[in-house]
């Protein structure tokens, strides 16, 4: 029945709080990897080149439209497979950056296809490189409607951390269901988990907002 | 052996495990959409107590993972006294995770229709009830068909947890497989490729015929 | 359009008197749709061209494709001589790479009619990024030159400030100077006072008198407003139907036009004014 015991919370507290900072590691890095590799696969797809554009749109879908879940075990348990070792971290991190990376380009597709055409159009009558006019002219206007989509999946990386637990991550869920095995009692480290997850994700939303309209000020856009 | 041999010996398997990710699927749907409408309408209430408990649940569903929300409601809920089955605590889990996401959408497209609708089924006379089930709800239901349709591929994606625990279904049956052959690309990639046809071939085309026939029913076309 | 045959056309117009721009037998097609016609224009040195029409007469595609905006679909397009949409190779004409382009690009400046200013960057920004990152001008002499060309049309005072600050006819202006400060040979005007509202035209139209008083610059304009057109022009051209149907000085082709169709087209600006 329910009878939760603080003594014991307090006690696993400590090596949750340990696993946590884990968690955090494994999202920033993977979201890391994810903004640029993004960037890639988003400018890849502007490029005159009809195939290089249409493998990477294929890749992408197949991507989106699977489970990450599948495509960690997947890049861990396929590299052994040819002789190839992974460690978890690393299998980790390249499936979710790849996952998130796919996203990603989406929301970057948005955000340069909303810069209006004039601002092309002017670079060229400035006859301003084609670097040039994506990195100082198109990139910071595509930047600001970006942000939104860039701050959902930055939480939607953190929340997804718990399935690197699969393949035996030490982050915040590996550790809760080790705690629970161990000792038998899963209602406080499953509900802290939940609680810790509310904790960071829910201002990292606000904080987002916020980011958001300081770059916009920023940019000189408002 | 090769992947004909490997597809004649462990293709039944993986046939079930997928009808199983098929059943699931559909039943979380059903649980998500019922929940997105109750909440979605629920957190538009101008009662403070009905709109809290709506963002509560929306909040809470939205930001902590649907893993944690899966094992919480298979593990910890027992001690509560509610005791689910495995293959019930997962499409739950499923459903109410999406139905939080889809209470967002419901919102969205509601105030999406023009106000010029509200003013007019006013002057009507219509009630609120009549005003909303008859004027409103259809011209959002329209309005939100396009993101549902992203939504429905998520809890495709979403059902792959409930292999986690132990529920018989595509991932955990390749997962199985996996664990005995060691044949990893075989099995985790035909597992991806399933899960590619059903989002891309089954449910994409189900979603854009939705679009048509409630298009038509609204008369746009 | 790679089996086009160019053997009619030069590899570079020479000569004393080598027009600045040369259309010679330009067409554009948008799939069944003719905008230009084997179109022939010259313009010649230091001279301003305006053209005037019905819209879908090709005007605004007749600038686009001198700036590069579009490609053409026949004949070649020359600027001081050398071509433009096509480059010299092995003795033949072959459409130009995207490195030509570049290269002759520089010669061809352009102010649209939406502005299309960098909403991100001053006025002085916008008319500094052209000469430091194109033209390799130490940020120095780029600055003093922003600045003088920000005074000469009026928008000194406001160096500083973000396109998001400034009136549509002070945005004309910056990007005037934006396109002035790559020291084009040509200069073209795409309707620029159409988005403005009717009070601040005339600080547009005054710099651009400016211009045509105190510099050589060879122009072409686009624009419904006929008197300004008849005050500077050198030429005006009436274009119809992707051809243009008369052409002349501005007394001769206001005050005396010969051609129907270009008579119909005044009256009912007359009308309209």
């Amino acid at each position: 029945m329910f009878d939760w015991r603080w003594d014991f919370t307090i006690e696993i507290l400590p090596r949750l709080i340990v696993a946590t900072g884990n968690t955090l590691l494994a999202a920033g890095l993977g979201y890391a990897i994810a903004v640029v590799l993004g960037l890639v696969f988003a400018l890849a797809q502007r490029t005159p080149s009809r195939a290089l554009t249409f493998v990477v749109r294929e890749a992408i879908e197949f991507i989106r439209s699977t489970p990450l879940v599948l495509q960690i075990f997947f890049v861990f348990y396929v590299g052994p497979q040819f002789g190839l070792r992974l460690s978890p971290w690393t299998a980790g991190m390249i499936a979710i950056g790849l996952h998130y990376a796919s996203y990603l380009s989406e929301v970057y597709r948005g955000g340069l296809d909303s810069v209006p055409k004039g601002q092309w159009e002017a670079a060229t009558s400035l006859n301003l490189s084609t670097a040039r006019t994506y990195f100082r002219v198109v990139i910071p206007q595509a930047l600001p409607p970006s942000l939104a989509g860039m701050g959902n999946y930055l939480v939607g990386i953190f929340k997804d951390t718990p399935m690197l637990s699969v393949i035996g991550v030490a982050e915040l869920m590996h550790t809760a269901t080790a705690i629970g095995s161990e000792t038998y009692r899963f209602l406080e480290p499953y509900t802290l988990v939940g609680l810790i997850f509310l904790a960071i994700s829910l201002p990292t939303a606000a904080g987002i907002r916020v980011f958001e309209r300081w770059v916009r000020r920023k940019l000189g856009l408002s | 052996m090769s992947y004909f041999e490997f597809l004649g010996q462990y293709g039944d398997r993986i046939l079930s495990g997928t009808l199983v990710t098929m059943l699931l699927t559909v039943l979380a749907t059903l649980l998500a959409v019922a929940v997105a409408l109750a909440a979605g309408l629920m957190r538009m209430s101008r009662n403070g107590f009905v709109s809290g408990v709506a963002t509560v649940y929306i909040e809470i569903f939205r930001g902590t993972s649907l893993l944690v929300q899966l094992y919480w409601i298979f593990f910890v809920l027992p001690l509560f006294g509610i005791t689910l089955e495995k293959f019930t605590a997962g499409f739950v889990a499923v459903g109410m995770n999406l139905g939080a996401y889809g209470a967002e959408l419901v919102r969205g497209a509601i105030l999406s229709v023009p106000k010029g609708q509200w003013e007019a089924a006013l002057a009507l006379n219509m009630s609120p009830a009549r005003r909303m089930r008859r004027v409103i709800l259809p011209q959002a239901l329209l309005i939100m068909l396009p993101s549902w349709g992203n939504l429905l591929i998520e809890l495709l994606k979403g059902t792959a947890l409930v292999a986690l625990i132990a529920v018989a279904d595509l991932m955990f049956q390749v997962k199985q497989i996996n664990g005995t052959t060691f044949l990893s690309a075989q099995t985790f990639g035909t597992a991806l490729i399933i899960y590619y046809v059903i989002a891309r071939f089954m449910i994409t085309p189900f979603m854009r015929w939705l679009e048509r026939f409630m298009q038509r029913m609204v008369g746009r076309a | 359009m790679t089996d086009e045959d160019l053997s009619g056309f030069p590899l570079a117009l020479e000569g004393p008197d080598v027009p600045m721009v040369s259309f010679r037998k330009v067409s554009k097609r948008y799939g069944e749709l003719v905008v230009l016609d084997a179109l022939d224009l010259d313009v010649a040195e230091g001279e301003m061209v305006t053209i005037i029409g019905p819209s879908g007469s090709g005007k605004t595609t007749v600038l686009r494709m001198l700036m590069t905006l579009e490609t053409i679909n026949g004949g070649v397009i020359y600027v001081d001589g050398k071509p433009l949409t096509h480059m010299p190779q092995n003795g033949r004409l072959v459409r130009a790479n995207a490195r030509h382009l570049r290269r002759m690009r520089s010669n061809i400046g352009m102010c649209f009619q939406h502005f299309n200013l960098f909403p991100h960057m001053t006025a002085l920004e916008n008319c500094m990024e052209g000469p430091v990152h194109v033209l390799g001008m130490p940020k120095k002499d780029a600055r003093a030159r922003a600045e003088e060309l920000l005074e000469m049309v009026g928008m000194a005072d406001k160096r500083n400030q973000h396109p998001s600050r400034l009136s549509g006819g002070q945005q004309q202006r910056v990007a005037i100077a934006r396109a002035l400060a790559m020291r084009p040979k040509v200069m073209l005007f795409d309707e620029v006072t159409s988005a403005l509202d009717p009070e601040v035209i005339g600080e547009v139209t005054n710099v651009i008198r400016q211009l045509v008083a105190k510099h050589n610059l060879t122009m072409l304009m686009v624009t419904h407003q006929m008197g300004f057109a008849k005050d500077i022009s050198d030429r005006i051209c009436f274009f119809f139907g992707g051809r243009i149907e008369e052409q002349g000085t501005p007394e001769d082709l206001f005050g005396n036009p010969q051609k129907e169709r270009t008579q119909q087209f005044l009256s009912a600006v007359k009308e309209a004014a």
